[in-house]
């Protein structure tokens, strides 16, 4: 029996979200601190899972454990993590570690930075999400993988529509809700019928999934019930036209929750679309790749467009995250080597990036009161630290070489070239929208002169923001100079796919 | 003729009727404020009875006792536990009811539909069906209108009483076509004179319509729901949270065991699944019309009548499924549904004692009036709409499970898109909770305190609600155990 590290990870949140639950709601710096403590636990702990995958053989899944939950229908708690979620544990440690240090508040009232109405309850909800998070990556059942799915879902409701902006909150946390809500429960009928014609075929009825991939499902079964699956799960991914409540979702949230909506969340869609859809229904997924194709690589121009004509920063960075999140599907439905990889490391490049656009978008609202790219300006001068991170992420954004973004989106480009080179063309035009945007914003908001109105009100960042601003800063380029540390370990994963898209080979 | 088994089928009844004995010598001696206290006897009672019953009158294989009344097995046993343990608890929420909390009579009366609950679970004869329903209905038409200072609650008991015994005799009428036609009343030989095809179709269809009668108005299945919101509404809270639980659970056990049992699926005549896409169709009915009436209500007891209306349609689902998964389903759900319907009454109940209001949005600012109360309003809540780590989720997921599996894809859509609308509503009134404040912003002045008794059932019945949505094992085994009796 090896140390359970996967469920320590997956359950501490639930466990200090109930201990914080317990402290007085007076004791706000308590409850602050067992949350910071938290958190750091789980970063050091999904590092050492990283690591430790890293470094060993790099073949299929690690750190396995099981527990027999509900034999009778075979449900299990069966973790383990692959070269795909490996690297998503650690992204949801880092935003987890962040978000904390972001929302840990100032109480100093010219800021108002950070959550001060009800901060247990806060963490308490943030911390619920990271549960279900944590265990949609780890889930090896896919009953459990749905239980935490579901569990990622409803928190959300309660943190965008308490804590978050006034004007829209009520309306963003609803329609969040219902979109997410009603695409994971189609894809449950999907899944539900999946366990029973997979118990047919082989005779035996379990929800573990590494027996269901060799299920054996009938091309006709496939090829009926991937997309409802796929489409179902790929609705928490932003996926063109299911996005419409991601940047609503994102403006209404607060910062920490904007962090975790984009940075982790929308992987969690774009990785269950995989796992459940692609790796379950292979057949299916090679009728229905054009049709995914299509969605996102609409997904990824029109997301760009539209950011490029936003106004209102977090709405820019929304659209953003549509449109990146768009390169993932669209990495994913090449259903090659290249693109796959490509898919993964987008998944923890945009995380880390988005979540740091959204940390420093958030720093600037809260010192500025507005977040409409024409009334800022001169922030470079005022918050020098948040304006390199931005610049930073930015750079990554644009997929400039030497950062994370580079490693990411050429591989997804040369995949998408392989299957049909018009796509990767129109694709790319979203680059040069991206890199208009993202120069545009930073000359606007950073390096403008200041207006009036805001002179002498701007503070710099807390040192708690700066190291959650290096903390994220320090992924992106270390994934960017040193790719090894990442796609080798990626690719391991990708194979395993590709041996069960084209078990003779390709 | 006494066997220990004949002793050990009917301990819990006997063990309710020793505790309403010792209530009514009790009582009259305690005085006027210590009146109260009779529900301490009462809960302890149960809880006790529910541990005797565990340990010595757990059946082993199902047998017919006394006379071939009663069927000795694990359906009927697990169905007393949970009306035993929601019995407890009603009996807690009593205590501190500004009217009903200090006289002896309402801990009686609640007792005694215990007992006639405890009897339809397993009944096993038409004649002791009926009189079971009986014992189990006319005490809450007093409960229902046992506030007789109070016109609400009066409509409600009248309400309530007409409409029950009107559906009884309707459902009597069919029992007495089955006797006719059949000439036996045990329900396990009704399935060989039915199998057999003796019977014409004409005449299974109008005896099945009119027992559905009765049944479908115990579990409020459209168009038998009208009493529902309005005795909700009326009645004392915690009699309310009874009904809308153990009383609905004790239909379904009727149904079930009923139809299981009586129309067998395994060599079915084609009538069968032409029943099967009547009820199929009344369950998907009940669910919508539920959903879509609980959307415009401001009152959070109207709102949960109608919901629990559309819980009535989910666990149609797992019979409308006819398989053993369809039964442990049905079993599963209502255990996880009746500790999350008392855990939503019991907090309705525990606030409009403070506060004396019972609308949406009188529960603005609640979350700062009293955190705990809030929460396990939240979870509750989130039980209802069918959120994970809750009891709700799991048992939706069940009876969705069994309804795909026996090929009503189509009723299990329309049972998604109907949560659906759940998540709107339940969500719409936890905003009213955590979102919006009291029109003067002063909760800290006006704090919501729990009494022990509110705070003992509440948090047993939020530890059950997480336990069953967590630990799903235990129960559903035990749901599991009972059906197989069925088959």
């Amino acid at each position: 029996m090896n140390f359970p590290i996967l469920s320590i990870i997956t359950f501490l949140p639930i466990v200090a979200a109930v201990i914080m639950l317990m402290v007085p709601a007076q004791r706000k710096n308590e409850v602050r601190a067992i949350a910071l403590g938290t958190a750091v636990i789980d970063l050091v702990l999904s590092a050492w899972v990283y690591i430790g995958y890293l470094r060993g053989n790099m073949i299929g899944y690690q750190f396995i454990e099981h527990y027999n939950w509900l034999p009778a229908l075979g449900i299990s708690l069966y973790f383990g993590v692959d070269g795909i979620s490996a690297p998503l544990v650690l992204l949801t440690g880092i935003v987890m570690f962040t978000g904390v240090l972001i929302s840990w508040g100032d109480d100093d009232p010219h800021i108002m930075a950070g959550i001060q109405d009800r901060p247990r309850e806060f963490f308490a909800f943030l911390f619920i999400l990271a549960w279900g998070v944590f265990g949609v990556f780890v889930s090896l059942d896919l009953f459990m993988l749905f239980f935490f799915y579901e569990i990622a879902v409803f928190p959300m409701y309660l943190l965008i529509a308490i804590w978050g902006w006034a004007q829209t909150r009520e309306y963003a946390a609803m329609k969040l809700t219902l979109y997410l809500f009603i695409g994971s429960v189609v894809s449950l009928v999907g899944v539900l019928a999946m366990y029973w014609v997979a118990g047919q075929n082989t005779g035996i009825y379990t929800f573990d999934m590494l027996q269901m991939e060799k299920a054996g499902f009938s091309p006709i079964f496939q090829y009926i019930w991937f997309l409802p699956v796929f489409l179902g799960f790929a609705v928490l991914g932003g996926i063109w036209p299911f996005h419409n409540w991601s940047p609503d979702g994102h403006v209404a949230a607060p910062t920490a929750v904007s962090m975790f909506h984009a940075g982790v969340l929308m992987k969690l869609g774009a990785f269950a679309a995989l796992r459940v859809g692609i790796m379950l229904l292979p057949e299916g997924a090679k009728q229905w790749s054009w049709l995914i194709m299509l969605f996102a690589g609409v997904a990824v121009v029109y997301g760009a467009y539209i950011a490029f004509v936003q106004t209102d920063m977090k709405y820019m960075i929304g659209f953003s995250s549509v449109s990146h999140m768009g390169l993932v599907m669209l990495g994913l439905s090449t259903l090659n080597h290249d693109g796959l990889l490509g898919a993964g490391v987008q998944m923890f490049s945009h995380g880390v990036m988005t979540a740091l656009f959204f940390a420093v978008a958030g720093m600037i609202y809260d010192r500025a009161h507005t977040r409409q790219i024409p009334e800022l300006g001169g922030m470079s001068k005022a918050m020098p630290f948040a304006a390199l991170g931005f610049i930073i992420g930015g750079l990554v954004s644009m997929g400039m070489p030497g950062f994370s973004g580079f490693v990411a989106e050429f591989p997804i480009f040369m995949g998408v070239w392989r299957v049909q080179w018009l796509v990767a063309v129109i694709a790319s035009i979203s680059i040069i929208i991206t890199a208009a945007y993202i120069l545009l914003v930073i000359r606007r908001v950073f390096f403008n002169p200041m207006p009036e109105k805001l002179e002498g009100h701007i503070v710099d960042v807390t040192v708690l923001d700066k190291v959650a601003i290096g903390t994220l800063c320090f992924f992106m380029i270390l994934i960017g100079i040193i790719p090894s540390v990442m796609v080798p370990m990626m690719e391991t994963g990708v194979k395993y796919i590709l041996n069960i898209l084209y078990p003779g080979g390709i | 003729m006494f066997t220990p088994e004949l002793f050990a089928s009917i301990l819990p009844e006997i063990l309710i009727l020793i505790l309403g004995m010792l209530i009514l010598i009790v009582e009259p001696f305690w005085k006027e404020e210590r009146r109260r206290n009779v529900g301490w006897l009462t809960a302890v009672g149960l809880f006790l009875s529910i541990i005797i019953s565990l340990i010595f009158g757990q059946p082993s294989q199902p047998t017919s006792v006394l006379g071939g009344m009663i069927r000795f097995d694990w359906l009927g046993f697990f169905f007393k536990l949970l009306f035993m343990f929601a019995g407890a608890i009603t009996a807690l929420l009593l205590m501190d009811h500004e009217k009903a909390g200090r006289r002896g009579e309402s801990y009686l009366l609640l007792l005694a539909s215990l007992l006639g609950m405890n009897l339809m679970a397993v009944s096993a004869d038409l004649i002791m069906l009926y009189l079971s329903i009986e014992t189990a209905s006319i005490p809450l038409y007093i409960l229902a209108g046992f506030i007789v200072s109070d016109e609400h609650s009066t409509e409600a008991g009248f309400k309530y009483f007409l409409f029950g015994t009107l559906t009884s005799t309707i459902m009597v009428y069919g029992f007495s076509l089955i006797f006719g036609f059949a000439g036996t009343t045990n329900i396990y030989q009704l399935a060989e004179m039915f199998s057999a095809g003796h019977i014409s179709l004409l005449i299974v269809f109008s005896i099945i319509a009119l027992v559905m009668v009765g049944f479908a108005f115990k579990v409020t299945v459209v168009p038998f729901h009208f009493w529902a919101p309005d005795v909700y509404q009326g009645s004392p809270t915690p009699v309310a949270g009874f009904l809308s639980t153990a009383s609905k659970a004790a239909g379904f056990a009727v149904m079930v065991r009923f139809f299981f049992v009586a129309f067998p699926f395994k060599d079915a005549p084609d009538y069968i699944h032409t029943w099967a896409w009547t009820l199929a169709a009344l369950a998907a009915i009940t669910m919508t019309v539920g959903n879509l009436l609980a959307l415009p209500q401001t009152n959070i007891k109207r709102l949960l009548a109608y919901s629990s209306i559309a819980h009535a349609g989910y666990t149609l689902i797992g019979v409308v499924a006819f398989s053993q998964l369809g039964a442990a389903s049905v079993v599963f759900y209502l255990a996880a549904y009746i500790a999350t319907n008392l855990l939503a009454f019991g907090i309705v109940m525990a606030f409009s004692r403070v506060t004396g209001l019972d609308d949406l949005k009188d529960y603005a600012g609640m979350s700062r009036r009293n955190p705990l109360l809030a929460l396990m309003m939240l979870s509750a809540f989130l039980s209802l709409t069918g959120m994970p780590p809750f009891g709700g989720f799991v048992a939706k997921v069940v009876v969705f499970a069994a309804g795909v599996q026996a090929g009503y894809t189509w009723l299990v859509i329309i049972g998604i898109l109907n949560s659906v609308i759940g998540v709107y509503y339940y969500l719409n009134a936890m905003k009213y909770v955590y979102l919006y404040r009291m029109p003067d912003q002063d909760e800290e002045n006006h704090p919501i305190p729990l009494t022990r008794p509110y705070g003992i059932a509440l948090v047993i019945l939020t530890i059950a609600v997480i336990l069953i949505g967590v630990m799903f094992a235990p129960w559903f085994n035990w749901a599991n155990a009972g059906a197989v009796n069925l088959f």
